[in-house]
């Protein structure tokens, strides 16, 4: 069930147009169907298959790898290592001198007999089909000069070292007053470390790639996020000029982060399609993409609160540890949310590494937020009940007035009323503050909540929108929609900026020749490229207009052009009106055509301006079976404010996703890093466990009604992370209530609660 | 996946001739789990001889009052057929317990048996593992050992066997008939067919090359109550933690007989023979059901990551006997 609920105090847009209604995603059909093409079902005359074979060990070097036998099996046309790869740039330093870099930057394979991490590519075999290119892979045979390499994190934290910045360029440590003082002056103190564990992305389509070179042009077909970063981390590994390298990416089965720069099936196929002068095909099988797709990386996370009886806290400490790869630095940015959250005088939140021989962390949906506020929401529920208060009340008393980091006003802001609206509607009150003390049957039940923030991000953006003379729009920008919606809303947007129908508008995407943007990451997309084409339709508008006043065809010749407005597919200028089409015919048989643009918003004054967050609040009802300790989800609410919401349907998907990810985040989801081999365990999908249908119980997301006018011109936040934001920590304070058993290692399998259950007479 | 030639087999005969002409050659079933190890090459046959589409697919009254189950019926069709729902209804409940839909499908009550371990070591062909490579050692023993055996495990080799389905026929004293290639029948009681590790954890049946399973035969069903009870790790889709199969016989406050089989705790469906010892005979009570299940595990050694399995046994044990003497 989805509601957009009105509150009094925020202004509400005019609800005609088309923007917001809950419309089928335009692509559903072609998906349901089969139409839609993914990436490894491209077809090219005389495409070869290549099969990538990992490295056995996880550090060291390739002593002697023979690869006779598997040349000479059949259909075989390539075995490539790093004795006859192409020459390639080397991988350079741990850290880019910026952040920008991170995306752009060479990413070799196969340039080396170095052995850096567990199934890194030592070799490719390409071949008439994928089972012999497969099948010849086997025949390899590789003896390694092992190195005794570092996999255990605990082990290691007095290694750690205070990285430059994090991801996203955010600072290391931030320090505001004097913590230390604050915190051992302060009458109710909570001192918790947490652990979270490795995470895969696993999106239901794996990282695959079609290369074929045409000359010296290079075109890659590939499940792509951001396709300006693929092409410019392709050409940097190549050495080619960026303008030869053509992305195309328009349909993706999900990438939660992981498809925001180009792997090893990328780079790869590339080089051997240019050895072969034939197309060439590579796809990640799911095992290797636990290695060679990124991860969020394990962490440590001690979460201190000083506050005075009546529950204002005085003092914040936000610590985290976190697992990095030895050659390419991933620092997730894991406190910074909790700069921003809440007010306390004196605060401090700091990000350490411990370098591992595994491959770099990758951006996984919600960096930052995930893991921190999974630790930090946790540590409220903890202090809300030392201090004997509700957990909404102690949120409520350190809501701060402006943003406690910057110093500047929030845009929106409406945690406060997500909570309380949540609470309203969940029955709260129902919740028992003592734990373990409600029982149906056998099943111990628990409620809990946790807050949602997360950054609103726009990224600078172009799209170009054409209409011809039948009045049917085209709209093309390399933004990629990955299984989100952007095709729906995008069409939205043009569809009610130019007064025409949903059926005259066509968006084209994930095509690196289409006007730059910056792809979906970040939950950025839909407001970024969505802002960028209500002003190509804007700047398209204008020059109807110009035309229609100047004109001699034009029926509305020297209007007011002041007053005029789009809508029902006419063009109305005071009392006159024309049809649009009829209108295009006449003035400009050739149609018209224009650009509209967004800046990156940290460089924009609204953004210097105010805090732009969105917000949200989550409320989770548990069972947990006294026998076995088994934890299983009975509903879950998520109330948010993320400013305008495009698509009513479309944006409760994300949300629920993200609730999903919650559940997988606490319950759940873990990756094993074996500390003697460095390898993760549970590579696969039986036995790394993320929520199926049966463990989603009923989920209820409502929008508060938020217009955004400091955001973007259409007054829309991101949320497509939101929902992941503090979803698992409502889950954890859940099982915390039901059992009376705090489990801070995550993720909460049962039998970590299972010896603190109490035996129930039968 | 390495290359193989494949045939598919005329008669159960002849299929178990065209096994034991080669010794590189398999069974394939319904491929559920042949087909995945056949791509990890952690198995390598040339030759697979195809017996999906023998007649062995009927599920037919005995004489004795009882089922016989053909090797080629679908866990799903097995699951849902009346008379295995009324008359074991805990066989139908742990097939439907069991992988997921699509898989029930197409996996084959023969090769439910006979799927191998999920050890993720014995996943891995870089990891030593005694159980796909004879002598190269265990990586689970001092490694990630959560879903491993505590009971009748070895030095050697700690994996758990995962069906279900095998549990509850375990419990309700299914045999095995199989056919050689020369035609013999032999059947074997299913607690005699699967092997403990011991020193030779890579044989993991009494069944000889190209010896196959044609039929499950269930006796006519034992008296008493039938509940399985899976404990796993998420709602569905998951192997068990552990598993118990029982049957509780009562006449008044007495239990008269019991029969209880575990899964996900030994390399076998594990029979808890001394649990319905210590039950025959005595009082329907929470006592007797922990001194049960306190003998049901008196045996069982965890190696770390495991060890939570034995109270989790017990407990899990504890009720389930209680459900199914209708005391909880
Ligand atoms: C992701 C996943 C999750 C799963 N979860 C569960 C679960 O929760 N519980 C559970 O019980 N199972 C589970 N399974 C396992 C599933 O039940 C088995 O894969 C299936 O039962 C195997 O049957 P099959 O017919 O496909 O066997 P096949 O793969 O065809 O064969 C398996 C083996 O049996 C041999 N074989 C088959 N038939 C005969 C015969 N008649 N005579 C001699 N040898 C024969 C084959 O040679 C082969 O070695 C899961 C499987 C997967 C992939
Ligand atoms: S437990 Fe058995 S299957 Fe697993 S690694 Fe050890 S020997 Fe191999």
């Amino acid at each position: 069930m989805t509601e957009t609920k009105t509150s009094e105090n925020r202004p509400s847009e005019p609800r005609n147009g088309v923007i917001g209604r809950p419309i089928d995603r335009i692509d559903g059909p072609l998906k349901v169907t089969g139409d839609a093409t993914y990436a490894y079902e491209n077809a090219l005359d005389g495409t070869a298959y290549g099969y990538i074979l990992g490295a056995a060990v996880a550090k060291g070097r390739i002593a002697e790898i023979d690869t006779a036998e598997a040349e000479r099996a059949p259909a075989v046309l390539l075995v490539m290592t790093h004795r006859n790869a192409p020459a390639q740039p080397d991988f350079g330093p741990a850290v880019t001198p910026t952040v920008p870099e991170v995306f752009t930057r060479a990413r070799p394979a196969l340039n080396s007999e170095r052995v850096r991490y567990y199934d890194e590519p030592v070799a490719l075999v390409v071949a008439e089909t994928f089972e012999a290119a497969r099948a010849a892979a086997g025949l390899i045979k590789v003896r390694y000069d092992e190195a005794p390499g570092v996999y255990d994190l605990p082990g290691h934290k007095a290694d750690a070292y205070a990285p430059k910045r994090t991801n996203a360029g955010f600072e290391t440590d931030s320090v505001v007053g004097d913590f230390e003082s604050a915190f051992a002056a302060a009458p109710v103190k909570i001192d918790a470390t947490y652990r979270t564990p490795f995470e895969h992305h696993n999106p239901m389509e794996p990282h695959a790639t079609l290369a074929a070179w045409s000359g010296n042009e290079l075109t890659i077909h590939t499940s792509a996020q951001t396709l300006a970063n693929f092409r410019a981390g392709v050409a940097s590994t190549l050495r080619i000029p960026p303008e030869r390298v053509r992305i195309v990416s328009p349909f993706i089965g999900g990438g939660f982060g992981s498809k925001l720069i180009a792997h090893a099936d990328t780079i790869l196929a590339a080089l051997a399609a240019q050895f072969l002068q034939r197309p060439v095909k590579i796809a990640l099988t799911r095992q290797q993409m636990f290695a060679n797709a990124g991860h969020r990386a394990e962490m440590i996370q001690q979460v201190r609160l000083g506050a005075d009886t009546d529950g204002r806290l005085t003092g914040i400490a936000h610590d985290v540890w976190s697992a990095t790869s030895s050659f390419e630095e991933y620092c997730e940015q894991t406190a910074v949310f909790a700069r921003s959250l809440y007010a306390a005088p004196d605060r401090v939140t700091r990000h350490r590494l411990v370098p591992l021989d595994i491959n770099r962390g990758e951006w996984m949906r919600s960096p930052g937020e995930a893991p921190g506020m999974l630790a930090f929401e946790c540590a409220m529920d903890e202090l809300a009940e030392r201090l004997g208060l509700d957990p909404i009340e102690l949120r409520i008393r350190n809501e701060p007035a402006q943003d406690p980091e910057r110093g500047v006003p929030f845009s929106t802001r409406n945690l406060v009323a997500c909570m309380e609206e949540g609470a309203r509607r969940f029955g709260w009150v129902r919740r028992e503050p003592t734990p373990g003390r409600t029982r149906e049957g056998r099943k111990l039940i628990g409620y809990g909540m946790a807050a949602a923030i997360r950054p609103n991000y726009i990224g600078a953006a172009t799209a170009r929108v054409a209409i011809d003379r039948d009045g049917r729009v085209t709209a093309r920008l390399d933004m990629t929609d990955i299984g989100t919606g952007t095709y729906t809303i995008l069409t939205q947007i043009a569809a009610e900026s130019l007064g025409v129908p949903i059926s005259s508008v066509k968006v084209e995407l994930g095509d690196s020749r289409f006007p730059r943007t910056a792809g979906s990451g970040g939950s950025w997309g839909a407001a970024s490229a969505g802002s960028a084409l209500h002003n190509a339709c804007n700047a398209l508008k204008q020059r109807i207009l110009e035309a229609a006043q100047s004109s001699e065809a034009s029926p509305l010749r020297g209007a007011n052009a002041t007053e005029a407005s789009f809508a029902d597919s006419e063009v109305r200028v005071g009392q006159q009106s024309a049809g649009l089409a009829d209108l295009i015919r006449r003035i400009a048989p050739a149609g018209f055509e224009a650009e509209g643009s967004v800046a990156p918003g940290a460089t924009t004054e609204s953004y210097k301006a105010y805090s732009q967050h969105s917000y949200g609040a989550h409320f989770a009802e548990v069972a947990v079976d006294c026998d076995t300790g088994e934890i299983r989800m009975r509903r879950m609410l998520a109330v948010m404010g993320a400013g305008r919401i495009l698509n009513a349907k479309t944006a409760r998907s994300q949300i629920i996703g993200g609730m999903t990810w919650g559940i997988g985040a606490a319950l759940m989801e873990q990756t094993v890093l074996d500390p003697r081999y460095g390898h993760f365990v549970n590579h696969d999908l039986a036995e790394y466990h993320v929520p199926i249908n049966g463990d989603v119980p009923e989920m209820e997301v409502v929008f508060l009604e938020e217009h955004d006018d400091k955001a973007n011109p259409l007054g829309a936040k991101g949320l497509g992370e939101l929902g992941v934001c503090g979803a698992g920590a409502a889950v954890a304070n859940a099982i915390y209530n039901a059992t009376g058993v705090r489990v801070r290692e995550f993720p909460i399998t049962l039998d970590k609660v299972l010896p603190a259950l109490p035996v129930i007479a039968i | 996946m390495q290359s193989f030639t494949y045939e598919r087999a005329a008669s159960a005969e002849q299929a178990a001739a065209a096994v034991a002409a080669r010794p590189d050659a398999k069974f394939i079933s319904g491929g559920t789990n042949l087909l995945d190890l056949m791509k990890l090459e952690i198995e390598r046959p040339a030759h697979l001889v195809d017996i999906s589409r023998l007649p062995l697919d009927r599920i037919e009254e005995t004489a004795e009052g009882g089922l016989r189950v053909g090797a080629q019926v679908r866990n799903s069709d097995l699951a849902a057929d009346p008379r295995v729902r009324s008359r074991y209804p805990m066989l139908t409940q742990a097939l439907l317990a069991g992988a997921s839909g699509q898989i029930r499908n197409k996996a084959s009550t023969s090769g439910n048996l006979l799927q191998r371990t999920r050890c993720p070591y014995f996943y891995d062909r870089n990891m030593p593992c005694n159980k796909r490579e004879q002598g190269s050692g265990c990586a689970a023993l001092q490694g990630f050992n959560r879903m491993h055996a505590v009971l009748g495990a070895s030095e050697a080799c700690i994996a758990v066997h995962s069906s279900d389905m095998a549990v509850a026929m375990s419990g309700l004293d299914a045999r095995i008939e199989t056919i050689s290639p020369g035609g013999e029948t032999r059947t074997i009681p299913i607690g005699d067919f699967h092997r403990l590790p011991e020193a030779t954890p890579h044989v993991e049946t009494v069944l000889g090359h190209g010896e196959m399973i044609a039929a499950v035969t269930l006796p006519s069903p034992p008296p008493g109550r039938q509940v399985y009870r899976k404990v796993r790790d998420r709602a569905s889709y998951a192997f068990a933690l552990v598993s118990v199969a029982a049957i509780v016989e009562t006449s008044g406050d007495r239990i008269r007989s019991a029969r209880i089989a575990m899964g996900g705790v030994a390399a076998k469906p594990w029979r808890a023979t001394e649990a319905e010892r210590t039950l025959a005979g005595a009082a329907a009570s929470d006592g007797a059901f922990t001194d049960a299940a306190e003998a049901a595990l008196a045996g069982a050694v965890g190696h770390g990551g495991n060890d939570f399995k034995i109270p989790l046994a017990k407990r899990t044990m504890r009720h389930t006997l209680a459900a199914a003497a209708e005391s909880a």
